[in-house]
């Protein structure tokens, strides 16, 4: 399949890429790693007169330490988040997701921030982002933006950037001792995509009960959410099976659960609470280990 | 408006105008005539198409030729040297990795990436890391052989 003919643009700077997009507007779109793009184009689901290649940006790809927690340029690969010690050290679950994302392949090209602007619905990352309450840092607007995970991801396919906003950035908050990470998924068998997937974030207390509770659910509705029914009940009780359970249950709550070949609404309302359940007892189990 | 690209492939360099739609996949098997390189699904699903650049096992179906410019790309014709063939081809084949073969240079190549990031590879390891490799022959089973014996080979070589 041949996508059809467009302007390459392959600029120096962040600047110029955001020019570029100022200028052509609609017509242009950014290519990171475009693993999920350049398919789009193929298929002649995307139509993009420009194409604005950040190849050429340099300083985009970036891991680091920063106030306790990361900040991980836009153009990071999938590839090197999961082979960096740094992530692996802050968050394990991060390393666990990414290597049930697609296959070596599309990990060695895909990026942190095109998996964040494209929001495709059933992405994996975007529930771990909410969870870590991350903050996506935008650039080419009428100020630099930065912008809270869970109001950054708007609809499917649909973010709170501006047209010619730019990721640039992502950065995730330091995390309290005694916190312990997951990310449970039910893959579609073909594109490995989530049919549903959980991102649980837990911290105990001193007194061992659960002080601090974020679950982030992707695959199951329009956008990856937090699911704050589930947060606030399971906050300040015993981490007990019963508890996980009844929490995951209040996870579907909010989502408008999509409909398609993959599964009914119903059958993704039973995967949240199934796999909400199973993310937040390995997280909690993970804080003792 | 074409572009003008420079890039190496197989060790050997070209210069060439592109449109900028043109795929990598395309710019390999019909411009360069290097037709080892497989189009399979054509949706980023199969592997066959893949090509290390600059290291990298990925998709050239899902590339446009235009971002190789300056890269340097491995195919499945650059593996053998010397008219000797690389030691995972020769797993292969003593292996019976294969039976139509049209999957064989994809697994190939992403097979000399997963074995270099991972030298001695159990077999689930083996068959997570052509997860995105498609054979509708094998069954596989001879498949994760050849890679075993692939990276005991590569392992007794390095």
């Amino acid at each position: 399949m041949i996508p059809a003919a467009f302007e390459y643009h392959a600029p120096a700077t962040l600047k110029e890429a955001t020019a570029l997009m100022r200028r052509f507007g609609d017509d242009a779109k950014v290519l990171a790693g475009g693993q999920s793009l350049i398919p789009m184009m193929k298929l002649r689901l995307a139509d993009v007169p420009h194409l604005i290649d950040l190849r050429r940006v340099s300083g985009l790809a970036y891991i680091k330490e920063q106030d306790g927690g990361l900040a991980i340029g836009a153009m990071t690969t999938y590839h090197e988040l999961e082979a960096s010690s740094l992530v692996r050290r802050y968050a394990p679950f991060i390393v666990e997701a990414i290597d049930l994302i697609a296959d070596v392949q599309v990990r060695n090209k895909g990026t942190i921030g095109g998996s964040a602007a494209h929001a495709d619905p059933a992405a994996d990352l975007p529930a771990l982002l909410v969870a870590l309450e991350a903050r996506i840092n935008t650039t080419g607007g009428a100020r630099a933006r930065h912008i809270a995970a869970d109001r950054f991801f708007v609809d499917a396919y649909t973010t709170a950037m501006g047209p010619s906003e730019v990721i640039s950035e992502i950065t995730l908050p330091a995390l309290p001792l005694r916190t312990g990470t997951s990310y449970r998924k039910f893959a579609n068998k073909a594109s490995h995509f989530a049919v549903v997937g959980a991102a649980a974030v837990v911290t105990l207390g001193a007194d061992g009960l659960c002080e601090r509770v974020r679950l982030g659910i992707t695959g199951a509705g329009p956008k990856a959410a937090r699911s704050k029914r589930a947060e606030r009940y399971l906050e300040g009780k015993a981490p007990t099976q019963e508890n996980f359970q009844t929490a995951a249950r209040k996870a579907g709550h909010g989502i408008e659960f999509l409909e398609d070949i993959h599964g009914s609404a119903e059958y993704r309302r039973h995967l949240t609470s199934v796999f909400a359940a199973r993310a937040l007892a390995e997280a909690v189990q993970r804080v003792a280990d | 408006m074409a572009h003008t690209i420079t890039l190496t492939v197989n060790g050997t360099g070209y210069t060439r105008e592109v449109e900028p739609r043109l795929l990598l996949v395309h710019f390999l098997r019909e411009v360069l005539e290097l037709t080892g390189t497989h189009i399979g699904c054509d949706t980023s699903q199969c592997g066959a198409c893949t090509v290390t650049m600059d290291g990298l096992a990925i998709k050239s179906c899902t590339a446009f030729a235009v971002q190789a410019d300056g890269a340097t790309i491995v195919t499945i014709e650059g593996m053998a040297k010397d008219g000797k063939l690389h030691p995972i081809q020769e797993a292969f084949h003593e292996e019976h990795g294969l039976q139509c073969g049209y999957c064989t240079p994809g697994m190939i190549m992403t097979l000399s990436q997963v074995l270099e990031r991972n030298p001695d590879p159990t077999d689930e390891e083996i068959r997570h890391g052509i997860a995105g490799n498609i054979c509708r022959c094998t069954g596989y089973e001879n498949i994760v052989r050849s890679a075993r014996d692939a990276a005991r080979r590569l392992r007794e070589e390095a």
